[in-house]
């Protein structure tokens, strides 16, 4: 063995297997947690996030049979207090609906239900066609005079002609094949409506 | 030491010496290009692997010019498409090259992988090529994907819209998954700037860095042939193989005819039919984002349509976007699933050859399918062809075992011209 050259019999195979194994475990941990502010970084910044939050409404302000629209995060949304006239429209016309249970629709589980709502007197929906997109527009009294006089009252939108009850749910011969969509909203009491989470004491951007 | 200066020659031989003495020139010439030895009987379906390179080429000059001029953002992306069109000079030329350019990527790269089914030519020893080379092609996808957002026209932000929603079908982290990749709570400047970010800097040197992979690779094994026979196990008295010739002069001279040509193509696409009817631009992405009205027909540009077919012929959502990726991802099995004794097609029996080609009925089909609406006979005819796509990656393990095949013959089928 010349000039301190360590010889294969000298060397602690063990020692080393451990050593390596030692530092690419470190390795890989440092990386792992080098990893979390780039993919953090992606997530909402707080810009989009105060943007985001969950939209308040007054209730008190809306009248019976009235609409009033609230835009959250940059979605048109519909909030309709339902006369018990209007509620009484949405029964006896389930076979002319496409989906009258919601089964095939897009909602919060609270209001997958026959009237659409947590709570029958408030309807809240996202104005948008489940078609293309369009807006659609408000045709509350019944046998509206183009829409025939079978017409229980909803929305008709104008672009490729969908019809939609006062549930949001879509009539057969639509375009659009599901009901409006439901936003997620909760009621921090009787007279506030929030737009945006699911129970009103939750925090934030869901 | 001689007192007089040496003549022009020998200083140029002492500057080549001096950087052959610090790099290996030499070698790499010797070893990539002259001395390297691929098959003599390539034929056409050969060019289009180093049509590709240049096109690749071609799209980082034209893509790094037009970063020069773009702006990303919801406010300002569509406007300085506008600016580089009408106002920067040549603008227009620039980016038509480079829109035709991501069109014509793919033509070459759909050729390129049809020749490998042709000839077999992801079979051992060259599944790790096949491998590196479907990398290649998934991050060219996830290129032209992030790439058709950034004019933010209201296809891109449609396309956008739905193609990340996909992600949304993913169980448990779906919903999660999606917010992250859109960094808002819709498509948003967040998801316009990011998406810039991974086009122009982040995908393509990842491309960058695979086809380099994909030529180590290729060099190691050497290049399959329209016979699919391995020149290397016949070699000559010199040590190179007796079918083979060397790489340069011979096949450089032979792609070059092939660039003529693709460049007489690409500039009657560029100077005549620049949005080819709809198909390479759009209709609906020159008019601005927006997201309250989306377009009639969202539809991919035409190298996406064959999956997106797929995706909308099956009722379930998730099913849908499962198949859609499965579609994608089954080339990978190809070198598994074949278990054809012999490569080349040349010397396959009835089945595979009949495979092949409704395969290729299927894709066409289904490219044609994912640009109708999707409604009545078009979504049966779709999962008609669906059921095709499948057949021919699935059942191949059974038919490519049973199928008869011809006796390969020794040395490749050459005929010298008169």
């Amino acid at each position: 063995m010349a000039d301190g050259v360590i010889g294969d019999s000298q060397v602690d195979k063990s020692r080393r297997v451990f050593l390596t194994a030692a530092t690419a475990t470190t390795g890989a941990i440092g990386v792992a947690f080098a990893l979390v502010p780039f993919i953090s970084s992606w997530m909402p910044s707080e810009r989009a996030r105060a943007f985001g939050a969950p939209a308040e409404l007054d209730l008190s302000k809306v009248e019976p049979g009235q609409m009033v629209m609230v835009i959250w995060r940059k979605q048109p949304i519909y909030v309709v207090r339902r006369t018990p006239a209007m509620l009484a429209s949405l029964a006896g016309h389930d076979d002319r609906l496409k989906d009258p249970t919601s089964a095939h629709s897009d909602q919060p589980p609270y209001a997958k239900n026959v009237q659409r709502a947590r709570k029958g007197e408030y309807l809240v929906l996202i104005g948008i066609c489940t078609h293309l997109g369009c807006l659609p527009k408000q045709r509350f009294e019944p046998g509206f005079a183009e829409l025939g006089a079978d017409w229980p009252g909803g929305f008709f939108c104008p672009c490729h002609g969908s019809r939609f009850d006062l549930a949001g749910r879509v009539f057969d011969g639509s375009p659009a094949s599901v009901n409006l969509r439901v936003p997620p909203y909760a009621f921090a009491n009787d007279q506030t409506l929030v737009i945006g989470v699911d129970a009103a004491n939750q925090k934030g951007a869901a | 030491m001689t007192p007089a200066a040496p003549p022009a020659a020998a200083k140029r031989a002492g500057l080549r010496a001096w950087i052959y003495k610090r790099f290996p020139v030499e070698e790499f010439i010797s070893s990539q290009l002259t001395g390297y030895y691929a098959p003599k009987n390539f034929n056409f379906w050969y060019f289009f692997g180093s049509l590709a390179l240049l096109v690749l080429v071609l799209q980082l000059v034209t893509g790094i010019f037009l970063t020069m001029f773009y702006k990303p953002g919801e406010a300002t992306s569509f406007d300085s498409i506008e600016f580089i069109m009408r106002e920067v000079q040549w603008g227009w030329l620039i980016r038509y090259l480079h829109s035709s350019g991501a069109s014509l990527f793919f033509i070459i790269v759909y050729l390129h992988m049809f020749r490998a089914l042709l000839y077999g030519s992801y079979k051992a020893p060259r599944e790790l090529l096949w491998l590196i080379g479907m990398l290649v092609y998934f991050a060219l996808m996830a290129e032209a994907f992030l790439g058709y957002v950034l004019p933010w026209g209201n296809m891109s932000f449609w396309g956008a819209q739905v193609i990340v929603n996909l992600f949304g079908t993913i169980p448990m982290i779906g919903p999660g998954l999606v917010e992250w990749i859109r960094g808002d709570y819709g498509i948003a400047d967040a998801t316009l700037n990011r998406f810039f970010a991974l086009h122009v800097a982040a995908v393509p040197l990842g491309i960058l860095l695979l086809v380099v992979l994909h030529l180590v690779a290729l060099h190691e094994t050497g290049s399959n042939n329209p016979d699919g026979i391995e020149i290397k196990e016949r070699v000559g008295a010199d040590g190179h193989p007796l079918d083979g010739i060397p790489f340069h002069p011979y096949y450089t001279v032979k792609d070059i005819v092939g660039v003529g040509v693709m460049f007489v193509l690409l500039a009657i696409v560029v100077f005549f039919v620049p949005t080819f009817g709809g198909l390479f631009l759009e209709p609906a992405n020159f008019e601005p984002a927006n997201p309250m009205s989306t377009p009639e027909h969202i539809a991919p540009v035409w190298y996406f349509t064959p999956y997106y077919a797929i995706l909308r012929a099956v009722p379930d959502q998730r099913l849908g976007a499962l198949l859609m990726f499965l579609s994608v991802a089954l080339f990978v099995f190809l070198p598994w699933l074949d278990r054809s004794p012999v490569k080349s097609m040349r010397y396959r029996g009835p089945l595979s050859r009949m495979a092949l080609a409704i395969f290729v009925v299927c894709f066409v089909a289904l490219g044609y399918l994912g640009l109708q609406p999707a409604e009545g006979l078009y979504v049966i005819l779709a999962r008609i062809f669906a059921c095709g796509y499948f057949g021919f990656f699935l059942l191949m393990y059974w038919y490519s075992h049973i199928d008869k095949v011809k006796a390969v013959p020794e040395r490749v089928v050459f005929h010298g011209h008169p």
